[in-house]
């Protein structure tokens, strides 16, 4: 009982992580139909722009209030990562609009191995580890074995639901996400009603790259490590996340980044975990397979 | 179209405007400058203690920041104007260089492949044994593998249009397959060879039939879930695969039963020659030279095949070839399993070759190179592939010998680490620039004689 408490806890944490990067995927597959397969790179990226800010404000100016450390680093780290999404859209995949149907993704792909490549090159090869910050626990439940929350994890989840209500608000009731949502259903009759689409493309990849950014940060808090080779998998499975909720559908990245954190933690507690990558994987085959329009997603027609 | 009397007139229409270029420029650099700021103004090191430090690259931030603002300037000052002139009067066809150029496309090929024939000859006649045991292995050897995947992948990607993000699972298949076989069983090469082609494009079957129902995109997020998954069993499954330590002492090669080796029996005793590895080295490069040479002969008739034409239907317009009444899982899974196949042959040359493998050689870095040189060479064109792979993997191992680099950059400069960088910029600037890639265009295989106006590059899946 005390495990499977103790894996819910930290299956949420990691949730909240993979949702908030799920989100970056989701929102740019409904508004352009494409999988930006860099996105879990523009997340390494910004887990080290935070591991800089961070080093600035401890090594060099001396803060001591971790708290407020944190949070000037989540605002730098929000802010570059959004400006380095802004420009990957402009070079990398505006000027393919129009062009042939795999060549986004490709661009894509290139980008991602750009980008790594890149952080190797001026970063080094080696992990990053950091001092832990903020080792405090709370007790919750106590057993054979104590069930901790930790004040990272609280953090974590925290900064997920204010920010979520944030973006939901963004979303649903101002007129950028009512410009998002028309440019979603039909991208020419936006414009022709006044919406300014390639400025609404653009901010869409600035919200998901700043919420990558969230997650990025909150990674490095979490496991105290970063490497250039970091984007890959966590991007996989955040992407996972967003077809399994529903690619496309907003509240199903979140759900759909909770379950996998969920499978991944209790796969690795119950039965293997060196095989956590492999049911990551073996969930998006079977879901792409079986149910590509995912839980909350609405089934895709076809058009000629 | 101005006529060529009015050229001058309407070449006096196109004037630069320098204020704007600066402000282009200017806005530029700060958005450079920002952007390059915390990963190039800053690298963060380990101290003595492990611990994290910060240096500052001041030098090298403003280096770039001012690389790429002279590069906006030269674009808003040089070439916009020149590609506006060339906009309003359009440059008169040059008739010698069309012809060079039909006469160049004439006989590049049969010239290139006398070139790989005598290549391995001409290097050891030319540098003598033991210098040329490194061109023929790291440069022939080497490239050859990867221009016989590039025209396996390019069946799938090219002419099915089905993106493959995990073919380097099927190479490592084929790897695996021999290498097991021949240690346990002791079959030899020759019979493994085929063997493990067939069960790779088994596998190439097994892993299709599931994922061909989806889309372009989900079909490479599968492929490539896949191909990781391979991996990760190749790793985790320790008691059948020797997981990361990886496999060594695989048997080599041999000709009709005479192995390379300094016995007795050996190729250069049997022929009175003296003993020297680049015999070896010679009789592996003819072989994958044959095996890529199949492949790419294989592929060329496959394209006169219903078989082949219904694949290219497919890549320029699904929806169209199903109301044709083509059998699309059918046409995807034949292409699945012919791109399979060949790598399931260049991964058992590939073990027998290096006589150890490992998960780390079947990574999704390496499906994401021969990706490239498929998207590089122009998805479909045999010698474009076969181009473009000689440019890659050839220009990474010059990388590896450009050691006067280190003088400029200091003595860790390692110019190999830069290989990936640029494949990916590489892939991303020839999607924006030439999305039918590097060499020229891919001829249409079927046979009608006059050119006609759509193509796939002008219609989107679900638009007109």
């Amino acid at each position: 009982m005390e495990v499977f408490v103790q894996q819910l806890i930290n299956g949420i944490t990691l949730g909240s992580i993979y949702g908030l990067i799920a989100i970056g995927y989701t929102m740019v597959f409904g508004i352009i139909g494409m999988v930006n397969f860099a996105h879990g790179d523009v997340f390494m990226v910004s887990a080290f722009v935070a591991l800089i800010a961070l080093l600035i404000l401890t090594t060099w100016l001396g803060m001591s209030s971790v708290a407020l450390a944190l949070l000037i680093v989540l605002v730098v780290a929000m802010v570059f990562t959004s400006l380095v999404n802004w420009v990957i859209e402009r070079i990398a995949y505006r000027p393919l609009r129009g062009s042939f149907r795999l060549a986004p993704l490709i661009s894509a792909i290139g980008m991602s191995i750009f980008l790594s490549n890149f952080v190797q090159v001026t970063q080094g090869p080696r992990n990053k580890p950091i001092p832990p910050l903020l080792r405090d626990v709370i007790v919750v439940m106590h057993g054979d074995y104590d069930v901790t929350v930790s004040y990272r994890q609280l953090i974590i989840w925290g900064v997920t639901a204010v920010l979520l209500a944030i973006f939901w608000y963004l979303v649903s009731k101002t007129a950028l996400g009512r410009a998002q949502r028309a440019c979603e259903q039909d991208q020419k009759m936006a414009a022709l009603v006044g919406i300014d689409v390639d400025r609404t493309i653009s901010i869409t990849f600035v919200i998901g790259a700043a919420l990558a950014a969230v997650a990025g940060t909150m990674y490095l808090m979490y496991y105290g490590v970063v490497s250039f080779s970091d984007g890959f998998v966590p991007g996989i499975k955040a992407f996972t996340a967003a077809v399994l909720g529903g690619i496309g559908s907003l509240p199903g990245a979140v759900i759909g980044g909770l379950l996998i954190g969920l499978i991944e933690t209790m796969w690795s507690a119950y039965f293997s975990i060196d095989y956590k990558d492999v049911a990551a994987f073996s969930i998006l085959a079977i879901t792409l397979i079986f149910l590509p329009q995912g839980l909350l997603g609405r089934p895709e027609v076809e058009k000629v | 179209m101005s006529a060529p009397a009015a050229a001058p007139a309407s070449t006096a229409t196109v004037h630069v405007n320098i204020g704007r270029a600066l402000k282009d420029t200017a806005i530029t650099a700060a958005i450079a400058f920002a952007l390059f700021l915390p990963l190039i103004g800053f690298k963060t090191v380990q101290n003595m203690r492990n611990e994290l430090e910060l240096e500052t690259r001041l030098a090298l931030l403003l280096t770039f920041v001012a690389i790429i603002a002279g590069a906006k300037l030269f674009v808003s000052l040089v070439i916009a104007p020149w590609r506006e002139r060339r906009a309003l009067n359009p440059a008169p066809t040059n008739a010698t260089l069309a012809k060079a150029k039909t006469l160049l496309a004439h006989w590049f090929t049969p010239f290139a492949l006398g070139f790989a024939v005598v290549y391995p000859i001409l290097i050891f006649t030319v540098t003598g044994g033991t210098g040329a045991l490194k061109w023929v292995d790291n440069f022939g050897i080497q490239i050859l593998i990867y221009v016989m995947l590039g025209w396996g992948l390019n069946i799938v990607v090219g002419l099915a249009g089905l993106l493959d993000l995990g073919y380097v699972a099927f190479y490592a298949v084929g790897a695996y397959s021999y290498t097991l076989l021949a240690k346990e069983f002791g079959l030899s090469f020759w019979i493994l060879l085929p063997l493990a082609g067939f069960l790779s494009a088994f596998w190439g079957v097994l892993l299709g039939f599931p994922v061909l129902r989806l889309r372009g995109d989900y079909l490479a997020i599968v492929t490539l879930a896949f191909g990781e998954i391979v991996r990760l069993i190749l790793i985790n499954w320790v008691s059948f695969t020797n997981g990361y330590a990886g496999i060594s002492g695989i048997p080599r090669p041999t000709l009709f039963g005479i192995p390379f080796n300094a016995n007795d029996d050996g190729f250069a005793a049997t022929f009175g020659l003296e003993f020297s590895p680049i015999y070896r080295s010679m009789f592996l490069y003819y072989v994958i030279l044959a095996l890529a040479l199949v492949t790419a002969y294989v592929t060329i008739r496959l394209r006169q095949l219903p078989v082949g034409r219904a694949w290219e239907a497919l890549r320029e317009d699904e929806i169209a070839c199903r109301s044709l009444g083509i059998n699309t899982t059918n046409t995807k899974l034949t292409a699945f399993a012919m791109g399979a196949m060949f790598a399931g042959f260049a991964g058992s040359f590939f073990a027998a070759r290096q006589g150890f493998i490992s998960p780390e050689s079947f990574t999704f870095l390496e499906s994401a190179t021969i990706l490239s040189i498929v998207v590089l060479g122009g998805m479909g064109s045999q010698i474009g592939v076969a181009v473009a792979a000689v440019a890659m993997i050839g220009g990474t191992e010059i990388m590896r010998d450009l050691d006067f680099l280190k003088y400029f950059f200091g003595s860790d400069f390692d110019p190999t680490q830069y290989r990936m960088l640029l494949f990916g910029f590489a892939m991303v600037l020839i999607m924006i620039w030439k999305p039918r890639g590097l060499v020229g265009t891919r001829e249409p295989s079927a046979i009608y004689k006059e050119r006609r106006t759509i193509l796939g590059s002008h219609v989107k899946e679900g638009h007109g």
